[in-house]
């Protein structure tokens, strides 16, 4: 939630009871005198904040492809649980390893994991969730909209951990099933956006003038279903992707999710358990990464959410 | 109301039937079946048939899922083919040690994020209320397995007030039983607290907006009087939903908690199933979580009308 105004906004010690009325919720935009009709398709700061820390771990994962402090894999005993120093930023595990590049290298999984997961989710859950609206508006479909509806809740009531478990023990755990659990798990949040989006959407003129033109309904669906919860869809998209951070991180804490060698933000973290007492900061930095890395797709969701909620457009004009 | 009750009942057990036929099918239809998977990839042939036979495996799976059903509803979950023991003994006490880890960790966070919330929205253009929405954002982003490790830190190791690990049974001493509770309880609590906060806070926020709020407002009281005498209750219905939602993120959140804390919940039997290849016992557990997922949905859902009178009479 973004605290700091975005538009030209009422002078600050004035409250007026009409203007009280109009401050949203989830607030950035204070509705006031004066201020500016546009003001809330402005970047804010959530927006601002969150794409940055977005942008650091993606570089981060991107530049440890070409360049790391150390190579990953190499063990170096002489230098084992030291403290940060100028060799070793973040000082080095109990194999010697550097934390730092550990912390590097453990992006792409965490990445990987969410794209994945996101990607499944959103590919299969928007057209669920588009159908099944335009199933809503036929007499003939209400039962099978319905029926869908019912089937996301029931899916609901399966987690992502929970879920991640389950493929856990059914194959072997590991970063595929983990990826696939949670991307399961996220599909009913998609279905539902979309859904609630494509109602709105169809109930608006311009759908109906289309369908009195004849237009088909795939046709409807691609041109002006879309690009209109498009918004919407990449919000879902963005809240989803800190959903999946968690759960990976905590599938790998528990040791079924990525395996080693392979490093994982969650699996340090959990590797650092045992040396809490003598070392706490082994758990500090990936603690610290995988906070930033859901507190940046939180607040990315939060400030898109500002720019795209149709809800609060309606307001502002 | 009544009706309306039935019905979502009804709906419960559906949800309920379609949910065990997903489990059954997940793991018992998949590549690999149970006796195979105890046993490991390198078992003869023969082996994985004397245990199918054993178990009772190498019926159709349709006999085998009302054998299972059957069996859960007289309170029987069955013999796991890994360590030969009963599970519904297991089930009946690990869950006991969870629910009583997650009511705590509910209730705490009810506690700290009502008032809070409430405060924030009151207080919204004002540094108190920005400092407490920022914190609350913050919060959300710190996992509770990492707010547990925090809180060992600094509350057990450094300052030695509460024990690292372990449980002991209410029975067995009440202050140690308390002692043992406090960490795993705040760490589960402090990140639901901070989601519950912001919610508490828009829901507030939305009541102040309303046109009785603003009545009693020109009537002459304060912003804190009108929202104690008209607005706390429609406040609170958002505020339930989400908080039911949130008990059901708690149930899977303490898995990784009870590992941490070394405490015998059903997370920990999860666990150890999962790792022991336990396929029934990995079966009988998610069972009985996803089951708990759906009594706090229904609960939530006829708790909801029984607030607001306006849901009732449209029901």
């Amino acid at each position: 939630m973004n605290p700091t105004p975005t538009g030209a906004q009422s002078p600050s010690d004035y409250v007026d009871p009409v203007a009280l009325d109009a401050t949203d919720t989830s607030a950035s935009v204070k509705i006031g005198p004066g201020r500016s009709r546009r003001s809330g398709r402005r970047a804010n700061a959530s927006m601002i904040i969150g794409a940055g820390l977005v942008v650091l771990i993606v570089g981060l994962a991107l530049i440890s492809f070409v360049w790391t402090p150390y190579d990953p894999t190499t063990i170096d005993p002489a230098a084992r649980l030291q403290s940060g120093s100028l060799t070793h930023p973040f000082g080095t595990d109990t194999f010697g390893r550097d934390t730092l590049t550990w912390v590097m290298v453990g992006a792409r999984i965490t990445l990987l994991v969410g794209v994945v997961a996101v990607g499944i989710a959103l590919l299969i859950g928007t057209p669920i969730g588009i159908i099944s609206a335009f199933f809503a508006k036929q007499p003939w479909g209400m039962w099978l909209d319905a029926v869908i509806m019912r089937a996301n809740d029931i899916l609901l009531a399966f987690p992502a951990l929970l879920l991640a478990i389950i493929f856990a023990a059914v194959y072997s755990p590991g970063t595929g099933p983990a990826m696939v659990a949670v991307g399961i798990a996220a599909i009913p949040g998609f279905a539902r956006v979309a859904r609630s989006g494509t109602l709105q959407v169809l109930g608006s003129e311009y759908v109906r003038a289309a369908r009195a033109s004849n237009r088909r309904i795939p046709a409807i669906a691609v041109v002006h279903v879309l690009p209109n919860i498009a918004g919407m869809v990449i919000v879902q998209a963005s809240v989803a992707f800190a959903i999946s951070v968690l759960a990976e991180a905590g599938l790998s804490f528990l040791g079924l999710g990525t395996q080693a060698p392979t490093p994982s933000w969650g699996r340090m973290l959990q590797e650092s358990q045992q040396y809490l007492s003598t070392h706490p900061e082994l758990a500090l930095w990936p603690g610290v990464f995988i906070a930033l890395a859901v507190l940046g797709f939180n607040l990315l969701g939060d400030g898109l959410r500002d720019r795209f909620d149709p809800k609060m457009e309606a307001r502002g004009a | 109301m009544l009706t309306y009750a039935i019905n979502r009942a009804i709906q419960f057990a559906l949800s309920l039937v379609v949910a065990s036929v997903v489990i059954f099918a997940l793991m018992s239809l998949l590549p690999g079946n149970a006796a195979q998977v105890a046993l490991g990839t390198n078992a003869t042939p023969e082996a994985v048939a004397s245990l199918e036979a054993q178990y009772g495996l190498d019926r159709p799976p349709l006999i085998r899922y009302f054998d299972w059903m059957g069996g859960m509803l007289t309170g029987d979950f069955g013999t796991s083919y890994v360590t030969g023991a009963e599970i519904t003994p297991v089930i009946v006490d690990s869950v006991q040690v969870t629910a009583i880890l997650v009511i705590a960790a509910i209730a705490v966070s009810i506690v700290i994020a009502v008032p809070l919330g409430t405060f924030a929205a009151l207080e919204q253009r004002n540094w108190i209320g920005v400092t407490i929405s920022a914190i609350s954002q913050v919060g959300i982003a710190i996992p509770n397995f990492l707010a547990a490790i925090i809180l060992v830190i600094i509350f057990s190791l450094t300052l030695g007030w509460f024990p690292s690990q372990g449980w002991m049974a209410p029975i067995e001493g009440l202050g140690g039983f308390l002692l043992r509770l406090v960490l795993p309880v705040v760490s589960l609590a402090l990140v639901q607290a901070a989601i519950l906060t912001r919610y508490v806070r828009s829901a507030v926020l939305d009541v102040m907006r309303e046109d009785y709020i603003r009545t009693a407002r020109a009537k002459g009281l304060t912003k804190t009087k009108a929202l104690f005498a008209h607005g706390l209750r429609n406040a609170a219905i958002p505020v339930i939903t989400v908080a039911g939602v949130q008990l059901a993120t708690l149930l899977v959140g303490a898995v990784i908690i009870e590992q941490i804390f070394v405490l015998p919940g059903i997370g920990s039997e999860l666990v150890r199933a999962v790792a022991n290849r336990d396929l029934v016992a990995v079966q009988g557990i998610v069972m009985v979580l996803v089951l708990l997922v759906l009594i706090i949905n229904l609960i939530v859902d006829i708790l909801v009308p029984i607030v607001d009178p306006r849901i009732r009479n449209a029901a």
